[in-house]
Formats: structure tokens, sequence, C-alpha cells
């Protein structure tokens, strides 16, 4: 992909995450910011890549390192999320 | 420009699904209702990312980064099933950190060992050894990278120590230090065009700890109150960081990631700000509640009216009424269990009880509603500010447990206050306001005082809010 490829990608997906973001409801901002806190983990892609590489042990244990971080956050990200959102209940029965 | 991340196509098509799970996962939120297959939708985008990057390095070192994946794996599923909710924040000011050292850690083997990445080419000049040059661009998106995620880093664990009472949520003001942080961007900025031009370690590394230095910098000067901004803009860079990131792989996931995480963690310091009457700017600047902080003797003497929680009860059991205004007190006294019983007995005196709330009560955006959700409060009986501002007029009882600046009727007729222009709960229209208070010394968060508490329609609670709270329900059961 050359450079005007991705920077499309990255524009377009901006203002996707505008308009999604203002749909989200006040009510589940607390869930938001961890769900989005999990899937910024997906830096684990560069970390995996420097794991899995050859030719720099440092290089090699940095990413190590990194995966180890991200897994943190990934995890315990959607899961604490889970739990959250699991919280969220409706009336049982309209109030008369 | 330059094609040296040769990806195959099955790879870069799996990289796009990856980046849509993500964008339906927070499009999932807008309904509590569709909220948890979003989440699961992310989990799944997650899944794919990862699997789709295994595969394309061939498994190699599988069993290190298994390893890897499983402890930390392991320290996030522990710590988010033990987690309390009133320690949310906190929770996520650590998992910001996270990311943000998780860019750096990148960025950093990234520069070390820049072919795997894919990003360099090996020159040989002649009559002497070749090296590996990194591409220029991939420098300057290295550099903002490593950057960006060292500033998550640090400013991020000093948004948990002063979350979590390590250190004081007071503003701490260095002499000067406006000067300091520009420079020190300034810096930043200037070596990041510099590495261009040279890529040795000094100016990484010194991009990387100028970076770590501001982050710190950047948020010691701002108070307790102003975390719900701080926080979100933490989310924000780490959004960002992600993406430049993305920018060096060439990786789509991780480009649509970033833009999303980056333009919501925007979007809720906005909503943040907007809330507070304040600029952006001037919460970055820091300082807010330092200089008002000795002005609460002044008003100590004037008369008010106190209760005991035998008149609330009854006050309450005759009203028609009730709206509930939960803020940061409620969740320090981790009282949200008391205040639902409260409102279950109420309801069974045939009251409507309501819930209302400002955006900025607690420390980060929506952190009243999670600790009511977790309370069993239906989320239908909790409303947003705007929703619910109309209804105090008719309304028989206002119970304020641990707001205060989001009541302040000054913020509305008093020019001179430090809160004024700022959006607030008019509780005072209520026919009476029930305001649960630990004592008549202190002040809210802006350092000033209430005029609410001296109105004929207030009656004071003195004493803790648990406590308080819990003794009105024994009072009307």
């Amino acid at each position: 992909m050359d450079f005007i490829s991705i920077l499309s990608i990255f524009v377009l997906a901006c203002f996707v995450g505008y308009y999604v973001v203002w749909s989200v409801t006040p009510a589940l901002h607390t869930p938001l910011m961890s769900v989005t806190n999990a899937i910024s983990s997906v830096i684990v892609v560069g970390a995996l890549i420097a794991a899995a590489a050859a030719g720099s042990p440092s290089s090699k244990w940095l990413g190590l390192g990194a995966v180890a971080l991200a897994s943190v956050n990934i995890f315990g990200g959607f899961a604490v999320t889970a739990r959250m959102l699991a919280m969220y209940k409706k009336r049982e029965r309209p109030d008369a | 420009m330059h094609e040296a991340v040769a990806q195959p196509a099955w790879a870069l098509l799996a990289y796009l699904v990856a980046g849509i799970c993500f964008i339906l996962a927070l499009r999932g939120l807008s309904k509590p209702d569709s909220s948890r297959r979003g989440n699961y939708t992310g989990m799944v985008g997650m899944a794919i990312a990862v699997a789709t990057t295994l595969a394309l390095q061939g498994f190699a070192s599988i069993y290190e980064i298994a390893g890897a994946m499983l402890i930390g794996g392991a320290i996030g599923l522990v710590t988010a099933r033990k987690i309390q909710m009133t320690a949310m924040p906190q929770l996520v000011a650590a998992f910001h950190s996270l990311v943000g050292m998780a860019a750096v850690l990148v960025g950093a083997a990234a520069y070390l060992n820049p072919e795997a990445f894919g990003i360099a080419v090996r020159v040989t000049p002649i009559a002497s050894p070749s090296f590996v040059s990194i591409f220029p661009q991939s420098r300057i998106e290295m550099g903002l990278g490593v950057a960006i995620g060292a500033i998550t880093f640090s400013g991020s664990v000093i948004a948990f120590l002063k979350l979590n009472g390590n250190m004081s949520g007071k503003p701490i003001l260095l002499p000067l230090r406006h000067f300091i942080n520009l420079g020190t961007l300034v810096a930043i900025l200037g070596l990041i065009a510099y590495f261009t031009q040279d890529q040795s370690p000094w100016v990484f590394f010194t991009i990387a700890g100028l970076s770590f230095a501001i982050g710190f910098l950047l948020i010691i000067p701002i108070g307790g109150a102003d975390m719900p901004v701080v926080i979100s803009m933490l989310n924000s860079y780490s959004g960002w960081a992600a993406a430049a990131m993305g920018f060096t792989l060439h990786n789509s996931a991780m480009i649509i990631t970033g833009a999303l995480v980056g333009s919501s963690g925007a979007i809720l310091s906005y909503i943040m700000c907007r809330a507070m009457n304040r600029s952006f700017i001037s919460v970055i600047a820091g300082g807010f509640g330092a200089v008002a902080s000795g002005g609460e003797t002044a008003a100590i003497d004037r008369p008010y009216k106190r209760g005991s929680a035998d008149d609330a009860a009854f006050l309450m059991k005759q009203a028609e009424q009730v709206i509930i205004v939960p803020g940061y007190g409620m969740a320090v006294a981790q009282a949200q269990h008391a205040v639902r019983e409260m409102a279950d007995q109420l309801k069974k005196e045939g009251v409507r009880v309501k819930y209302a709330i400002h955006p900025v009560a607690g420390r980060m955006p929506g952190h009243m509603n999670v600790l009511l959700a977790e309370a069993n409060v239906p989320y239908d009986e909790v409303f947003e500010l705007e929703d619910i501002n109309s209804e105090f007029a008719q309304t028989d009882v206002a119970y304020v447990i641990g707001a205060n600046d989001v009541t302040n009727p000054a913020a509305k007729s008093d020019k001179s206050s430090p809160i004024y222009g700022m959006p607030v709960l008019d509780v005072e229209k209520a026919r009476t306001v029930l305001f649960v208070k630990r004592s008549m010394g202190g002040v809210g968060y802006a350092g000033i005082d209430n005029e609410l508490f001296y109105r004929d329609n207030t009656m004071m609670l003195l004493g803790d809010a648990k406590k308080m709270t819990e003794e009105i329900v024994k009072a009307l059961g």
C-alpha cells in the first residue's frame, strides 16, 4: 500500500469514528473508554512482528514485552467491558 | 514512497475485516441492548488481527509469544474480574499507560530491527561497510508513534496515581511550566525532523526520553475534577499512537482502530469540556481550583437548615417524584447500593424515582452510570442533564448525594464565580432539596461555596453518604 492509500484509510476512519462515537449513548461512556482501550491494543500486531523476527535479540525481547503488555490490555479490557455491560439492565416492569 | 511491506492480499483483507469488527464494536454501544454483542465483535476483530499476524510470520517463535500472551492475558483477566467498579477510572488510566508503553516498545523494536518491519533498505556505499537505512518517511511515523506512546504512558501513570490517591489530586504548579512544556514540545518535534537526516540512537532515545518527560509535566498541574477530560484525552492519545505505528507498518487494522480510538477520546474530551464550560486549552494548562481554595471561611457562618434521616424519610415518603443526583462523593462512600435500596423503598410507597446525571459527575465519562448499573438500577430510570433538567420544577424532592459544583446555582447567576456559565442541574427548583454532605466546612472541587446550602428549600443532611442513606432506608422501612 502506498502512503496515499494509507492516508485515505486513516482520514475516512476518522470520519467513521466521529459519527459512530457521537451515536454512543452517554450512559455507556465508561464502557466506551474501556472497549476503545482494548481495541487500541491492536498495536499487538507490531509487537508480534518484532517478537517473531530473527536478527536482533534485543528487538525480539522488546517485542515480547510489548506482546505481554498489550495482552494485559486485550484480555483485561474486553473482560472488564463485558463485566460492566452485563450490569446494564432494563426495568423489569413498567411503573404504574 | 515505497513498497517494502509486500503483504499478501488475504492478509490485507483479513486486517480490513478486523478493522470493520472494531467499527461495529463501537457502533454496538449506541444502545445497552446491542452493546454486549458489540463487545464480542471487538474480540473477534482482535482474534483475526492476531491470527493473521501470526500466520504471516509463519508462526515463528510461537512458544515465546504464547508465553507472553499467557502471562499478560492472565494478569488482565484477574484484574478485570477483581477490580471494584468504583476503581474503574484508575483501571482505565492504568490500561492506557500499557498501550502507551507497548507503542514505545514496538517503536524501539522497529528501530533496532527495521528490516523485520520492512521499513528499511540495506545500503552499501563504495569502500565502506553496508548499513541499514530506515526510510525517512518511516522515521517520521516511528518518531511520532514513540513520542505519542511515551506521552500516553507517563501521562497515564500520573493520572493513575492521582485517581488512585497515591498522589494528591491537587494541581502541582511548577514555575515557568508553560515555558518548559512548550520548549520540550518544540524540541521533540525538532528532533523528529532531524531524525530523518540522522538515524543515530541518541536521536531516537532522546525523542522517547523527552516525550516521557512532557507526559509527566503535562498531567501534574491538572487537578482531580478535571480528570474526566484528562482521561479522555489520554484515551485519544493511545489511539493516535496506534495509528502512527499503523502508518509505519502499513497495517489497515491498526490505522482504522487508531483513528476510531483517537476520535472517540477527542469527542469525549470535547463533551467533558463543554459540560464544564471550559476550553480544552485551559484544562490542559491546568491549575484549576488551586486559586480559590482559601475562600471557604467567608461563608461558614451563614445560617442553614439541618435535617435528620427521619426528616428526609418523611419528606420523601410524601413526595410524588424524587430525583436522585449522584456525584463523586457517592463513589467515594460506595453508597450506590444503599441509594438503590432507598429508591426501592420509595417505589414501594408509590413514589416515582429518577436519577439525574451531570456529564462530569465523577472522575470519568459515564462513571455514575456504571456505578448505578452495578447497584442494579435500571438504565431507563437514569437521565442525562438535558433530558431531566426541566423536570426539577415539578419534583417534590431532589436528593443530592456526593455532588456539589454541578448543582451550584451560582453557575447561572453569579458572573464572578469561576464556574459561571457551566451547565448545572436545576435542583433548587425542586420543592425541597436534600443535600447529603460530610460537613459544612468543605467546599466543592472548584473551591467555591454553594449558594444552594443556604436556601430556604434546602435541608442539609450532614454525615457519611452511605450511612445517611442507610439510615433513611431504615426510617422508611
